[in-house]
């Protein structure tokens, strides 16, 4: 046991397989799908609220989504401590401040890839509470309830992510 | 047990598994999205098969209750294309970021600060789009079965028997 928990990698259709039974446990035991970006309206609301109380109070999305941290917030927290504890034990932890493939094609410059990540960052974010969910909430929860929000936008996310990543990278066979 | 505490747990494990899935890297999302290593793809759609597969057999035998997201066309589509360019620039969706970050890698870091922002500009023009796009081909809580008038374990029958021959053709073509 000890053994294959510090194993660098396992079957990604293993890992996925094992991440499925993890979904129906969960709703079966606390009736909780799994979800990422409502977390961060939360976290943005509950910052706003540090300066502006008043205000936050009174704004729709905000009153809508209640500004308080719940099971998803703490889900999203565990993503970050699951992650640190796998990576820690098979010892692939590793600071790293550009992605190989990013650098191979953009170059060593650290402010251009944070500036991208920024912006994509944001993005992202306004897409997805404008669809309701992110590839947690929509990809996985949804789809998995045969939901038709949750193909319509999984499909949306891929023909745009790809379009971007075309754009970004060209069609050249370069890895 | 708190709902609180199960939610960290859930995501502990979660986060465990995106990691030893190799899934929590920019040249993974990448790569999937410039269709040459879809280790996502594969992560994802496993999941899904389990999950729809256990969430229905609990559903039918009356153990948890489904929570569809309403299908709203014009905020699905708009808001999942606008999702995937973000996605596609940042290579991080917003739970993988916070997973990223977990392994080191954080170039994360910027991108979980732009959906804090991205968040925030979307509570405030979210009374703007409330009477439109968010209401453009509002179709309620629909699912794929509903939609066709069929039974849902035909449609999870169908989903199988199309993705598992797709896992043997993406290892077929080491993608």
């Amino acid at each position: 046991m000890n053994h294959v928990l510090k194993q660098k990698t396992w079957s990604v259709y293993v890992a996925g397989g094992l991440a499925g039974i993890l979904l129906c446990l969960s709703v079966l035991i606390t009736g909780k799908y799994v979800g990422a970006s409502t977390t961060f309206v939360r976290s943005a609301g509950l910052i706003e609220k540090i300066f502006a109380p008043e205000r936050v109070a009174k704004m729709d999305y905000f009153v809508k989504t209640e500004v308080k941290i719940d099971w998803q917030w703490m889900f999203v927290a565990g993503i970050f401590f699951g992650s640190l504890l796998a990576s820690k034990l098979s010892g692939d932890y590793r600071l790293t401040a550009l992605p190989p493939m990013c650098e191979r094609r953009f170059g060593p410059d650290r402010l251009k890839r944070w500036i991208a990540a920024f912006v994509g960052g944001m993005v992202a974010m306004f897409g997805a509470r404008m669809t309701g969910g992110c590839p947690s909430g929509h990809g996985l929860a949804g789809s998995s309830q045969l939901a038709v929000s949750g193909y319509v936008s999984l499909i949306c996310f891929f023909i745009a992510g790809m379009i971007m990543a075309r754009f970004l990278y060209g069609g050249g066979e370069n890895r | 047990m708190s709902l609180l505490v199960w939610g960290f747990f859930t995501g502990i494990i979660f986060g465990f598994l995106l990691e030893k899935g190799q899934v929590l890297r920019y040249d993974r999302q990448l790569g999937a999205l410039r269709l040459k290593d879809l280790a996502i793809v594969k992560f994802m759609l496993s999941t899904v098969l389990v999950a729809m597969v256990g969430i229905y057999l609990f559903h039918d035998l009356g153990l948890v209750q489904l929570k569809l997201k309403t299908t709203v066309l014009g905020a699905n589509i708009i808001g999942g294309l606008i999702f995937g360019a973000g996605w596609g620039l940042l290579g991080y969706c917003p739970g993988t970021a916070v997973g990223a970050l977990g392994e080191g890698r954080w170039d994360s870091l910027f991108g979980i600060v732009g959906m804090l922002f991205g968040a925030a500009v979307y509570a405030e023009v979210y009374p703007a789009l409330k009477t439109n796009v968010l209401a453009w081909g509002k179709l309620g809580k629909i699912t794929l079965s509903g939609m066709v008038g069929v039974n849902h374990w035909i449609v999870i029958l169908f989903l199988i028997i199309v993705v598992i021959p797709l896992f043997f053709w993406f290892e077929r073509k080491s993608l």
